[in-house]
């Protein structure tokens, strides 16, 4: 179903396989492609370049939306090298971090009960951005390398970063909840 | 003495050689129909100079329906077969309409299928078929006015309309005889309209306040790209709302019981909305009442005792307003500019009030109730190729999350909500006991996390999956969600291959069957031949292959070798030749043979354009874009 095969999210946008990206760059790559294969440009082709039309339409949509979010960017690049980062559940995580998933989940829990939880809301999305940069310029040094080691730690990172979008989900949740 | 026309290079070829596509409005109110003629987008009017068509359809137990003006002067006449307001009901199930309760006078059928059916004179009909002739109304007047069959239109849908209803709609086009270029969000062509889509960036507020409805809708646009980013209003405010406020103060001024007979009730709602539109233009207005029994009343009413009596009804569009606002997380000071629609926007008041609310002039200068079919005219002349706009681009999102029912009665959202369209996403799923070998796959649509919550799309059966232990099978469903906003679904197991596919015709849909079906009957009743309108069909796709291909092979033909375009001519030139003569079945052979010989074509065709979009940009070399900072 693959309209462009063989390509690679990065292939596709002209774009090296690394982990820094311009975004402004991306996204002016993502309009260009766009105005040369949405449907609207073949409204009055044959079905063939239609289905072809749609098909790489929706690669190119899922393409930027996994490049343009250092998150899902990362598990992208990891899934490039072969590592399915869902897959084993039962490796170890670092205790540290554990501690530190037990205090966000327990910032979120207070928040509820607290008597201005809109003011601790906000403080507490300032704080997960934060600890989410810090693992990107964490995950940004472990990619750069190449070993298996570099790319175990990478993956570590990359879990820890999901479980940040997770809580990132929440607060949105309690927020729409909160209004 | 005739002077030859010589176009400029590159200009929009000579008149007679456009080719036209229409953009319609169908309301649920009144519907348009609008062409770009000259390069000027406008509405197109009936033989008696009127350019709102009202939404109402009047079924006879003999001969055509009755669609428009004539149908709804005669609608109390008349309540059962006179159908108005069928909008509400598109893509809504029998049990939905149940809920819309009371407020429908119609009689309801429960056939087979979960649509609800309206019984009429003319038999049952479901919301889709009337829709339908309110749609063939529209283009029957495109045909006449432009003298040139019409088969292609943009149809506006609500921003908020989920697959069901916007399937429905395509449906009805179909029924119809058109071909759908787009379905457009109804705010989106307002803005279009305004050329809004020319500004490289903004936020804009559509405010449309109708006869009966009242929508708000946040767009952000963001270099041709248009996302609804949050949607609201109140499906029961509007324009009658306010000629029923002052029919009730006529009463009360002129002394009338509460217990007014239906006609004088009427009479009044009319006398209403004729000082409302009046006070439009003027401070005052005088009003003469007939009470009956030769006796009079005369009064007047001035445009501060109007706004007394209609600002509680604007105070209520405000609330959704703020609503909005708050979804989109934006301030008012944030919005770059308000567009009106809707005729109940023409009141002085009104656009006082949205003006202070959005602290800002709100674009008022192309006529409120045209807009929305204004902008899909130009959108529709884009699509249908008269006009070269490389710089247009129209993405649209999704308006509402799309699941797949899990264990426990659970949703799991597979395509976020506001997720830019065209998309297909994957997401593999299990069998949850020993030697399962079928799975219900269904899905939904909604915020919610209990399917319940939830509106049902549409369910299927992948069948036939080998026995294994629970959890081992892998079912890969993927969603296809096309430019229309229109899903597909198809579900594989990935260790057998065995595949089953849908093209999500909802649970309140129609099957392809029972619109062949339709299309049939209404043949039928039209006395036309059956093998005749396949023909057609077949010859008009014919053409379009034919056109499509030929363009292709003039703009890229270099990308061919001798061969390989030799076996595309010939296949041309079967199908030439096979459209000339009279077999429905020879053309469809012709036409899938130059479709499968064009595959190699137009795969390089957008391998090409992907090259070309590219290639402003430096090809990056490893390293290139390091130090600069991430998103």
């Amino acid at each position: 179903m693959r309209a462009a095969p063989g390509k690679n999210h990065f292939e596709l946008f002209g774009l090296p396989v690394a982990f820094d990206i311009d975004a402004g760059d991306l996204a002016s790559r993502y309009r260009e492609l766009q105005r040369r294969v949405h449907p609207d440009k073949f409204a009055n082709a044959s079905d063939q370049e239609r289905r072809l039309s749609l098909q790489m339409t929706a690669q190119v949509n899922e393409a930027f939306q996994t490049l343009k979010d250092p998150a899902r960017r990362g598990r992208y690049l990891l899934s490039l090298r072969g590592v399915d980062i869902d897959a084993e559940t039962d490796t170890a995580m670092d205790p540290a971090f554990l501690m530190e998933q037990m205090e966000w989940r327990e910032g979120l829990e207070e928040l509820r009960q607290a008597d201005n939880p809109r003011k601790r809301l906000v403080e507490l999305a300032n704080r997960l951005e934060q600890g989410m940069q810090d693992k990107i310029a964490r995950f940004r040094q472990a990619i750069a390398g190449d070993g298996p080691e570099a790319t175990a730690r990478a993956r570590n990172i990359a879990r820890e970063m999901q479980f940040l979008e997770k809580l990132r989900r929440e607060i949105d949740d309690l927020e729409e909840e909160l209004l | 003495m005739a002077l030859f026309q010589i176009s400029e290079p590159g200009q929009a070829p000579a008149p007679h050689e456009r080719r036209y596509a229409v953009g319609i409005d169908l309301g649920t109110t009144n519907s348009l129909v609008a062409c770009v003629r000259s390069g000027v987008a406008e509405t197109l009017p009936d033989a008696k100079g009127r350019h709102l068509l009202p939404s109402v359809v009047r079924y006879l137990a003999q001969g055509e329906p009755v669609v428009g003006h004539e149908a709804q002067a005669v609608a109390h006449e008349d309540p059962l077969n006179t159908i108005a307001s069928v909008k509400r009901l598109m893509g809504r199930g029998v049990e939905d309409v149940r809920k819309l309760g009371k407020s429908l006078p119609y009689e309801f059928s429960r056939g087979d299928s979960a649509m609800p059916r309206l019984r009429t004179a003319a038999g049952e009909r479901s919301p889709v078929e009337i829709s339908a002739d309110i749609l063939k109304t529209l283009k029957q007047r495109a045909t006449e006015t432009l003298g040139t069959e019409i088969n292609d239109a943009v149809i506006t849908v609500p921003a908020y309309f989920d697959d069901a209803q916007r399937q429905a709609t395509k449906d009805a086009a179909r029924l119809a005889g058109l071909s759908v270029l787009r379905l457009l969000n109804e705010p989106t062509a307002a803005a279009i309209a305004y050329g809004l889509d020319k500004n490289p960036q903004g936020v804009y507020a559509v405010y449309d306040l109708g006869g009966g409805t009242f929508d708000i809708s946040l767009l952000r646009l963001n270099r041709g790209v248009f996302e609804v980013m949050a949607t609201g209003g109140d499906s029961a405010l509007g324009g009658d709302d306010m000629d029923h406020a002052i029919a009730e103060w006529i009463m009360r001024e002129a002394g009338i019981q509460d217990d007014a007979g239906h006609k004088q009730m009427r009479r009044l709602l009319r006398d209403a909305r004729a000082a409302k539109e009046a006070l439009t233009g003027v401070e005052r207005t005088p009003l003469r009442i007939d009470l009956g029994g030769g006796k009079v009343w005369q009064g007047e009413l001035t445009r501060d005792r109007m706004n007394s009596l209609i600002d509680p009804l604007i105070d209520r569009s405000l609330a959704p307003c703020k609503r909005v606002l708050r979804d989109a997380g934006i301030r008012t000071g944030e919005v770059d500019g308000v567009v009106l629609v809707g005729g109940a926007t023409r009141i002085p008041r009104v656009r006082a009030k949205v003006s202070q609310f959005f602290g800002r002039e709100p674009l008022a200068d192309i006529d409120p109730d045209k807009v929305v079919a204004i902008g899909a005219a130009l959108q529709a002349d884009v699509l249908i190729g008269n006009k070269r706009d490389e710089e247009m681009l129209l993405l649209d999102v999704i308006p509402l999350s799309l699941g797949l029912e899990i264990m426990g009665g659970m949703v799991e959202k597979v395509i976020p909500r506001n997720t830019t369209i065209p998309v297909a996403k994957s997401q593999d799923f299990t069998t949850y006991k020993d030697g399962q070998t079928a799975l219900l796959v269904h899905v939904l649509q909604g915020e919610r996390e209990l399917v319940s919550d939830c509106r049902s799309l549409a369910r299927f059966e992948l069948r036939g999956i080998p026995p294994m232990t629970a959890g081992a099978a892998r079912i890969r469903v993927t969603f296809q969600i096309d430019a229309d906003g229109l899903l597909s679904v198809s579900a594989r197991e990935q260790t057998t291959g065995i595949e089953s596919s849908v093209t999500v015709k909802p649970s309140y849909g129609l099957t392809d069957n029972e619109i062949e079906q339709m299309l049939r009957e209404s043949i039928a009743h039209a006395r036309e031949d059956d093998a005749a309108r396949k023909l057609r069909e077949e010859q008009v796709e014919a053409d379009r292959l034919l056109e499509a291909v030929r363009g292709a092979l003039n703009a890229d033909g270099a990308l061919l070798s001798a061969d390989e375009r030799a076996s595309i001519e010939s296949g041309l030139n079967e199908l030439q030749a096979a459209r000339g003569g009279d077999d429905a079945a020879s053309i469809k052979r012709a036409v899938k043979k130059l479709d499968q010989a064009t595959q190699t074509f137009a795969q390089r065709r957008m391998d090409e354009n992907i090259r070309k979009a590219l290639a402003g940009h430096k090809l990056d070399e490893f390293g290139a874009s390091r130090g600069k900072s991430p998103s």
